[in-house]
């Protein structure tokens, strides 16, 4: 196996036994980069010379006795997360060359811990999507097939740990950006608790939704990486406080007597029959390893979707209000006056954000605002009690990802509203604020991979860690690897 | 006016006297150079969150407090949204249909009448930064130029019930808010520097009417005085406008301070939708009762009690008290210099008097003045005990004002002893009675104003410095009248 394909906790033996250095690791990844990026297209912007300054000072760091697991390892991070020193443009126009004085906290977590940044990857615009094709700069393909969309809005992270561009990644997830590219490009996601992990300085979509988190090669990095950005942020406000547990050590295999809910409404229609089946034989090896699987019922999960996007839009309506042209970014040239100079600015949007903003300016809008937002805050309340009631029986609740594995360029853009679907599962966990994970759980017939959704307890990332790292070990998947390189030297 | 009811509501905003921002940590002194008070957080770059100040709070309770308030347990901090250059988030941090502080009132004395007006809310919000046009007006300007300075400092909007009758109300209104404001600490509320802002709603009703008539709001008001003369020009329009049968439009004005005169602005801003929701990164505040128990504790004696207190304790006159309390330095003043001299109205003249009128011509406050209470006692002191008279007391204190050195010193090193033995005293009076044998038959013949003329001129020839009092009694029993 190649230096660039290892997870961090390979690396992470290699490192400490001092048989590979962050140097070579880099070298690694930089040369699958030079080699596929032109095809994948997972980033926006590489930082190559940074990067190996970083690695050069993390081997030293190794060196002095540095015991961090992310110390040395190749790192990419989500264009949205602020990079001191590093334009980050969130795939928008408006936002071309906009270059942050400060480091996001989870950023700021990854260097301390001595983690090399390789580069910034790509998005749907400001994180409004579900394939990565709204971004404004370029097109990021799925690493298995490349005719075929990441998903999104993370889909550039997913792709860079898919095709081996990146040890690891950051991503950020609203309604299911993490773990539905995670799940079309056949790694490890985990959207973590609501407050667990400091949104400072991450560009916000919706901020009431807005979660961070690790994109892995397997769950024991995503422990890993969670542990290391995780922790009460006085920099935000909705940021928890309470001590954060050893996640690896959660990792046992032991499930024994688990309640494992499986809700009727996230297995309905929709779904594609390799999918379903795919989870049902989750359910069963989660059995047979001492798990009880029950099926249970979320009564308000037919509204999640429509809740959602209501209050979704509203939020987002209201934070890219902010890029007008005034301080920084893009601005409109030839414009008469201040609200011309506002109008011809917005005009550089592109269409998803503007329809977003259309839609969260009428549901705010007075009359309006009791009818939608007022409404949709409420079922918010319904869907979470939904979970609570579940939860006083279930130690966790497993789903879909995904309705579908990674569909083709264009399948979805032409009507919203079925681009919207493919977020139907993942986003009730965040109107919920509660952890969400997705492991691979099988390949369909196109040798697509097929995500598992596992959601738990509010603050209980250990027992969701435990259930997926049990169900990885003895799920007997073979560790495919997309076979990018071929085709691009084919 | 005998037919019309003057409807005015006022809505002010005044800076708090934090050291901070409301929702970041940079500082809040006016007068820095541009955009040097600023921060990723109050220039609302993107990943920014608003971290709440906490003394922005309890400033916004003790408002709430000395206004009369309920100070609600939880409130709720919503987003207003508009797009102005200023507003670096598009939105401003304010609270909407859950405010802080709500049902309040604040007592007025309008001709010796106690006239109460309502107090609807006192919530928390941060400014704006500025703009500055480069050019004769916005309209017009080649360019403008931002400074945020200004930008996330904490706010209150106080808005009263449509309570106030007139103009002149709405002045003292706005003078009574100043002067409890300063008291609690909460602002400094200096117009000029645009710490204290007004906006005023009025409409016209005919008297005994129920409804209310339609309201304009008048903006651009920058001083009391300017509150006041808007408010008479627009009773005077809206009333023109009524007797002619005619409607007043429901619309923003602005007032023209050089002009006198409001004018239309356009409508556009009026029918602004703010599309308020709640700000999904601030939870909904909660100030426990024991939090605003321990606020108000650190609420000071208020003006209107220290005003009944000063009559009933130092038996002071209505208008002496009012005078007194009408700043709070002042009447600390007062009180630290009655412990040295137990004279009320002694040192009340004299404060009132010659203190208050230097302070005023050198536009300082009492707490900074050159002579401290425990100086002023010293010269009263020498007033009491008949060292110094009165006349030569108010030169003495310009000669404190001006060098910093004590009564004593100055009387001694001057010479300026009145001089009250009357051996020198009758010396002095032997020599004038000579000197003016006509006046002194007068005073014989019962003229007694002549006595006037003769201790006048003892004055003059002992400089200032006899004991007038004394000399008159000598006079008169030299002269046996
Ligand atoms: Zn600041």
């Amino acid at each position: 196996m190649q230096l660039n394909e290892m997870t961090i906790h390979q690396l992470r033996e290699l490192l400490r036994a001092g048989e590979v250095s962050s140097w070579e690791i880099l070298e690694a990844v930089f040369a699958k980069i030079d080699a596929v990026e032109g095809e994948v297209g997972a980033y926006l912007t590489l930082c190559r010379d940074e990067a190996f300054a970083q690695a050069q000072r993390a081997d030293e760091m190794l060196a002095a006795g540095e015991t961090s697991p992310l110390c040395g390892i190749p790192i990419a991070v989500k264009d949205n997360f602020s990079t001191a020193g590093v334009r980050t443009t969130c795939a928008s126009r408006l936002l071309e060359n906009y270059i942050p004085p400060f480091d996001a906290a989870a950023v700021a977590k990854l260097k301390k811990n001595g983690a090399v940044l390789v580069g910034k990857t790509n998005l749907d615009e400001f994180g409004l999507g579900s394939s990565t094709e709204n971004s404004q700069y370029q097109c990021t393909r799925n690493p298995w097939d490349l005719s075929r969309v990441p998903g999104g809005s993370s889909g550039g992270s997913a792709a860079a740990v898919a095709a081996g561009e990146a040890a690891a990644a950051l991503g950020t997830d609203t309604g299911g950006s993490i773990r539905q590219p995670a799940a079309f490009c056949g790694i490890v996601g985990l959207k973590p608790t609501y407050g667990l992990v400091s949104r400072y300085g991450v560009v916000a979509a919706a901020d009431s939704m807005d979660h961070i988190g690790p994109m892995t090669r397997d769950v024991r990095d995503a422990a890993l990486m969670l542990q290391a950005i995780a922790g009460w942020d006085p920099k935000d406000p909705t940021s928890a406080r309470g001590d954060v547990p050893d996640y690896e050590a959660s990792l046992t295999e032991n499930i024994k007597g688990l309640v494992v809910g499986l809700p009727r409404e996230l297995m309905g229609n929709g779904l594609d029959s390799e999918v379903k089946e795919a989870v049902f034989g989750a359910a069963n090896l989660l059995e047979s390893l001492g798990a009880r699987v029950e099926e249970i019922s979320l009564p308000h999960a037919e509204y999640a979707m429509a809740t959602f996007y209501v209050i979704v839009s509203a939020e987002i309506s209201s934070n890219l209000a902010r890029f007008d042209g005034v301080r920084y970014g893009y601005r409109a040239a030839e414009a008469e006056d201040t609200v011309s100079m506002f109008i011809k600015t917005r005009e550089a949007l592109g269409q998803e954000a503007k329809r977003r903003i259309l839609m969260g300016t009428y549901f705010l809008q007075a009359g309006n605002y009791e009818t939608y937002y007022l409404k949709a805050l409420k079922v918010r309340t319904l869907i979470k009690e939904d979970f609570e009631k579940a939860f006083q029986r279930c130690n966790v609740i497993i789903s879909p990802t995904t309705p579908t594995a990674a569909f083709a360029f264009g399948h979805k853009t032409r009507t919203p509203v079925t681009m919207y679907q493919s977020d139907i599962y993942t986003c009730t966990a965040n109107l919920a604020g509660i952890p969400a994970l997705t492991v691979p759980c099988g390949y369909n017939q196109a040798g697509l991979p097929i995500g598992l959704q596992i959601m738990g307890k509010p603050f209980d990332e250990e027992t969701v860690l435990r259930v997926g790292h049990a169900y990885e070990q003895h799920a007997g998947l073979p560790r495919r690897q997309p076979q990018t390189e071929v085709k691009t030297n084919g | 006016m005998a037919d019309w009811e003057v409807v005015i509501g006022l809505e002010v905003h005044a800076e708090l006297l934090t050291k901070s921002k409301v929702f970041c940590g940079c500082s809040t002194e006016f007068g820095a150079d541009p955009n040097s008070q600023v921060c990723p957080i109050c220039m609302g770059l993107p990943g920014t969150l608003p971290l709440l100040n906490k003394r922005a709070v309890e400033l916004a309770v003790k408002a709430g407090l000395a206004l009369q308030c309920r100070v609600n347990q939880f409130s709720v901090f919503a987003r207003k949204q508009y797009f102005y250059p200023d507003l670096v988030k598009a939105y401003q941090i304010s609270q909407d249909d859950l405010p802080l502080c709500s049902d309040g009132h604040v007592e007025l004395l309008v001709d010796d009448t106690v006239r109460r007006i309502g107090i609807n809310r006192v919530h928390l919000e941060e400014e704006a930064g500025k703009s500055l046009h480069a050019g004769e007006d916005i309209m017009n300007a080649a360019y403008s130029l931002l400074d945020y300075n200004r930008a996330g400092i904490g706010l209150i909007e106080i808005v009263t019930e449509p309570d106030i009758r007139s103009p002149e109300e709405a002045r003292l209104f706005l003078e009574k808010l100043r002067l409890l404001l300063q008291y609690a600490e909460v602002s400094d509320c200096k117009m000029e520097e645009g710490s204290l802002r007004c906006d005023a709603n009025i409409s016209l009703r005919r008297k005994g009417s129920s409804a209310f008539g339609v309201k304009c709001e008048i903006k651009n008001l920058n001083s009391f005085r300017a509150v006041q003369r808007a408010l008479e020009f627009e009773v005077e329009r809206q009333k023109a406008l009524l007797e002619a049968g005619e409607a007043v439009v429901p619309e923003t004005r602005h007032w023209d301070e050089s002009q006198g005169m409001t004018f239309s602005m356009r409508s556009k801003v009026e029918a602004a939708d703010y599309r308020y929701f709640p700000d999904p990164n601030l939870y909904p505040l909660e100030v426990a009762p024991s939090w605003v128990e321990a606020i108000r504790e650190e609420l000071p004696e208020l003006p209107d009690a220290k005003r009944d207190r000063f009559m009933e304790q130092y038996g002071l006159s209505l208008y002496a008290a009012e005078v007194l309390t009408s700043s709070r330095d002042l009447a600390d003043y007062f009180e630290e210099c009655m412990e040295d001299i137990q004279d009320p109205k002694l040192v009340s003249n004299w404060v009132m008097g010659e203190v208050q009128r230097w302070l005023k011509a050198h536009g300082l406050e009492a707490a900074d003045s050159p002579v401290k209470p425990k100086d002023l006692a010293g010269l009263l002191r020498l007033v009491q005990e008949n060292a110094v008279s009165n006349l030569v007391a108010k030169d003495v204190l310009e000669e404190m004002f001006a060098t910093g050195k004590s009564a004593h010193t100055i009387v001694e090193e001057k010479g300026l002893r009145q001089i009250s033995d009357d051996e020198s005293l009758e010396a002095m009076i032997a020599e004038v009675l000579e000197a003016n044998p006509g006046p002194v038959e007068d005073v014989k013949a019962g003229k007694s104003k002549a006595i006037g003329f003769l201790v006048g001129q003892v004055m003059k020839a002992s400089k200032g410095k006899a004991n007038p009092q004394r000399v008159n009694e000598l006079i008169r029993q030299k002269l046996q009248v």
